[in-house]
């Protein structure tokens, strides 16, 4: 058990270095339209990129060699997928396929 | 693209007495819906664990309310029942949080001009956030500052109300809420599906997942996000002749 002193630190550099990632973008390129061409093209592409790689940041916990290999997860994402794609309704497609995924793993699998 | 919404000339004047910016509030909320659930729950689950090692609801809520960083905070929860370590807290900390730094990049741009907004945009750009901002577009006429301000502090709100609940009343939880989390999985993929619509050229996307899902099957889960972003950054540089000739911008 760490002193309180010591808890207090720790949760204060988590903070600070958390902040470093969030500003340090902000405070290399304080004027976003001076900034170099090749930061400004990327700032237009990674939003898609990183978005793929949320989603596999989230599954990254997944086992596919163990059971239930991964299928509540599969399931959950086809049932997401396959709502968004026929209704488009952002909120019908994440509240079904949450509350799918938590059946799946609470009474199925 | 949209029409900036920036143009002053689209924006009218907020009605008198508007001066919380509710009609900002009110476009904003049902975009965060989603977020409102899982975070009120993560950090229900964030509040019951930090009490669980003898951090109380002071504590935990003041971690929420001034780090408001989701999985760094249950990283932090190993960090503070282990030996005091400053140094690798602090490294540890810089790459669990690296992703950050393209959120940053990508919003250069959508926060230029914001003046004192932008410091708390900043502050509470979190991958939840983040991904709203990336997606959602305030109706015409209305502020987009104020639009973005609220996305960020509704979903903080609901970060600190969860952890909140969660040191205080914890055990009160009686129903399973396991598998809540995919709330968030769903999120994403959903913001990822529509991005895919929106955009000409696919290719941003498929390096995304491809670097990501590559690099975690070499790094494994623990190790894969740092060369997964180096790898996408690099890639998307070679394709960018390809890219930018088909206008991909999304």
């Amino acid at each position: 058990m760490l002193t309180p002193f010591q808890a207090f630190v720790t949760i204060a550099l988590v903070t600070v270095g958390t902040m470093l990632t969030r500003f340090l973008p902000f405070l290399l390129f304080p004027d976003a339209k001076k900034a170099p061409s090749v930061v400004r093209y990327l700032g237009s592409v990674l939003p898609c990129a990183v978005m793929g790689m949320l989603v596999v940041y989230c599954l990254k916990g997944v086992s596919l060699t163990q059971a239930p290999y991964g299928l509540p997860e599969l399931l959950a994402l086809a049932c997401v997928a396959g709502l968004h794609l026929w209704r488009r309704n952002t909120l019908l497609s994440i509240g079904v396929g949450t509350i799918f995924y938590m059946v799946l793993v609470q009474f199925v699998f | 693209m949209n029409q900036p919404a920036t143009e002053p000339c689209q924006q009218q004047p907020a009605p008198a007495g508007d001066r919380l910016h509710l009609r900002e509030m009110r476009a904003a909320f049902p975009h965060t819906i989603p977020v409102l659930t899982g975070f009120l729950f993560l950090g229900l689950a964030f509040g019951i664990l930090m009490n669980s090692k003898g951090y109380g609801a002071l504590w935990a809520v003041g971690m929420s309310l001034f780090t408001f960083a989701g999985s760094m905070q249950y990283v932090a929860v190993n960090l503070l029942t282990a030996a005091f370590n400053p140094l690798y807290a602090f490294l540890l900390t810089l790459m669990v949080n690296a992703r950050h730094l393209f959120y940053g990049v990508s919003m250069l741009e959508p926060f230029q001009g914001l003046g004192k907004k932008k410091c708390y945009l900043i502050f509470a750009l979190c991958d939840e956030t983040f991904s709203i901002l990336c997606s959602a577009k305030p109706p015409q006429g209305l502020d987009r500052g104020w639009f973005m301000i609220w996305v960020a502090l509704l979903d903080h709100c609901y970060w600190v109300l969860g952890t909140a609940l969660g040191s205080l009343a914890g055990a009160l939880i009686t129903f399973d809420t396991t598998g809540i989390d995919f709330v968030m999985t769903a999120l994403f993929v959903v913001i990822f599906l529509n991005q895919w619509r929106e955009q000409k050229n696919h290719l941003p996307a498929v390096v995304g997942v491809g670097a990501s899902l590559i690099c975690l099957v070499l790094f494994g889960p623990d190790n894969f996000l740092l060369p997964a972003m180096a790898a996408m950054a690099v890639v998307l540089c070679f394709a960018r002749k390809n890219i930018e000739g088909r206008d991909a911008a999304c």
